[in-house]
């Protein structure tokens, strides 16, 4: 396969960025994306230009480090697949693809295709924990948890925190990130102690870091590579309203 | 945005059912008119249930569209690089055109008000006899008038598509069968009202009304 790429490049934070243009020729269908960069970058490097930078780490789909948006959508044209998982055979022959990195203003770019993703951090700082009791670990079976929410817990724990939710947002809400958090945590009965501060604590984390409102459009659920539903933010909402009602800390509630 | 939503929501369905008082005759019609102003008497003065539902609604309205703007507002600073390539939203046309489509709207609000409320841009404008200020206003020749009205309604339809079913899930509907209820409702709801709204204008060119 012989492609085109329109690739964003920003030496650095203060760059203003601009979109350029490289022929990438006798591209295997069986390479992942991330190969097909490495690729082109092998043959930058060799040519005495600056390589792409992009974040990779494990490169099976379940660390959340890459992350690109890759012709209009996060992660690219594959549902529930992460960039690392995405083949070339899913592109064909002479297609041109534009390649660009999350935008959002809570995600500055590092450089090209690099973004800092220290605002997710700061959200689950400000109460994506749970207090347990240090020492050696409790029998597995001593608290039982109800299957249903067991599993749908389990479901937001899925999330790898790679960004693609906010990406997509086309309001740059990083709601469907912090439902997953909230739900994972507030589901289980670990977490009961901090459920109404962990919410409001992680909402307000997130509105400070700049990433816009939720209008429960549902693009972020379309390009999540671990399929968060939307239906968590729901279950945030519902955290957070009862949150808010007994900020007080009225005992016995 | 939920709850001044909801208010909203409760005045076009008691609106929507005073239209169809239309299909009664004149002289109901225009008592059905007559009454909405005497609400409440004689505990409360003529006209004061009236303004008082007017200022409920309109603080409503300011909040809906406060909210709105400020969601607005925060989404525009939240990506202050916009993406070179950008297919249109995956989701529903109802979610991406929300705000031009609550611009369209209040529009349409604006010039309702003007046209069958204080009667200036109404062509019979008396007060005392709505059913033939209505009955003025779709006439076949004013054909641009019913086309605004039928944009403006459709709009609204499809605000409310995606406003109910945000509204339920902000407050905090949370399971998979409640999400699929809740866009259905919405679905329905909103093509309900829609109908209401629109078999007004088209009984008139038909001549049902007259």
């Amino acid at each position: 396969m012989n492609l085109t790429l329109r690739i964003w490049r920003q030496s650095g934070p203060d760059d203003p960025g601009r979109m350029v243009s490289y022929p990438v020729p006798d591209v295997s269908p069986d390479m992942s994306f991330l190969e097909m960069l490495d690729v082109l970058n092998e043959r930058l490097t060799l040519d005495g230009e600056e390589p792409v930078a992009f974040d990779h780490d494990c490169r099976e789909g379940i660390c959340g480090a890459c992350g690109m948006v890759i012709n209009g959508v996060a992660h690219g044209p594959e549902r529930a697949t992460t960039a690392c998982q995405l083949h070339m055979r899913h592109f064909s022959d002479g297609q041109t693809i534009d390649i660009e990195p999350w935008r959002a203003r809570a995600f500055p770019v590092v450089k090209d295709l690099v973004v800092d993703r220290t605002a997710f951090d700061q959200i689950i700082a400000a109460g994506g924990y749970i207090t347990a009791p240090a020492g050696s670990a409790p029998e597995a079976h001593a608290q039982l948890v109800r299957k249903s929410d067991a599993d749908a817990a389990f479901e937001s724990a899925a999330c790898i925190g790679c960004g693609a939710c906010v990406a997509a947002c086309p309001n740059g809400s990083a709601m469907l990130f912090t439902a997953a958090k909230v739900t994972h945590l507030s589901l289980l009965p670990q977490g009961q102690p901090e459920r109404s501060t962990r919410v409001v604590g992680m909402v307000d984390a997130h509105d400070a870091a700049g990433f816009g409102g939720c209008t429960n459009i549902g693009e972020c659920t379309a390009v999540c590579p671990k399929g968060i539903p939307l239906t968590s933010i729901g279950r945030l909402n519902r955290d957070y309203l009862k949150a808010t009602r007994d900020r007080d800390g009225a005992p016995g509630t | 945005m939920a709850v001044t939503g909801i208010l909203l929501v409760l005045f076009l369905i008691a609106h929507m059912l005073g239209n169809l008082k239309i299909f009664v005759g004149a002289t109901s019609f225009d008592h059905y008119a007559h009454w909405l102003r005497t609400i409440g008497s004689p505990v409360l003065p003529d006209t004061w249930y009236l303004w008082i539902q007017r200022s409920v609604l309109g603080i409503a309205l300011v909040a809906h569209i406060w909210s709105a703007t400020v969601l607005a507002r925060r989404a525009r600073a939240a990506r202050p690089v916009r993406y070179a390539h950008r297919p249109k939203v995956q989701g529903s046309y109802a979610a991406r055109t929300m705000r031009w489509g609550g611009v369209i709207i209040a529009l349409f609000v604006v010039y309702h008000l003007l046209d069958l409320t204080t009667g200036d841009l109404n062509p019979v404008g008396d007060p005392r006899r709505p059913y033939a200020n209505v009955a003025a206003d779709f006439a076949p020749e004013r054909w641009y008038v019913t086309l605004f009205y039928v944009v403006a309604i459709v709009t609204l339809g499809f605000h409310l598509r995606h406003g109910m079913f945000s509204a339920f899930r902000s407050l905090g509907q949370q399971t998979p069968r409640g999400e699929r209820r809740a866009r259905a409702v919405a679905l329905g709801f909103s093509v309900a009202l829609c109908a209401g709204y629109l078999v007004v204008p088209f009984a008139v060119i038909a001549g049902l009304v007259r």
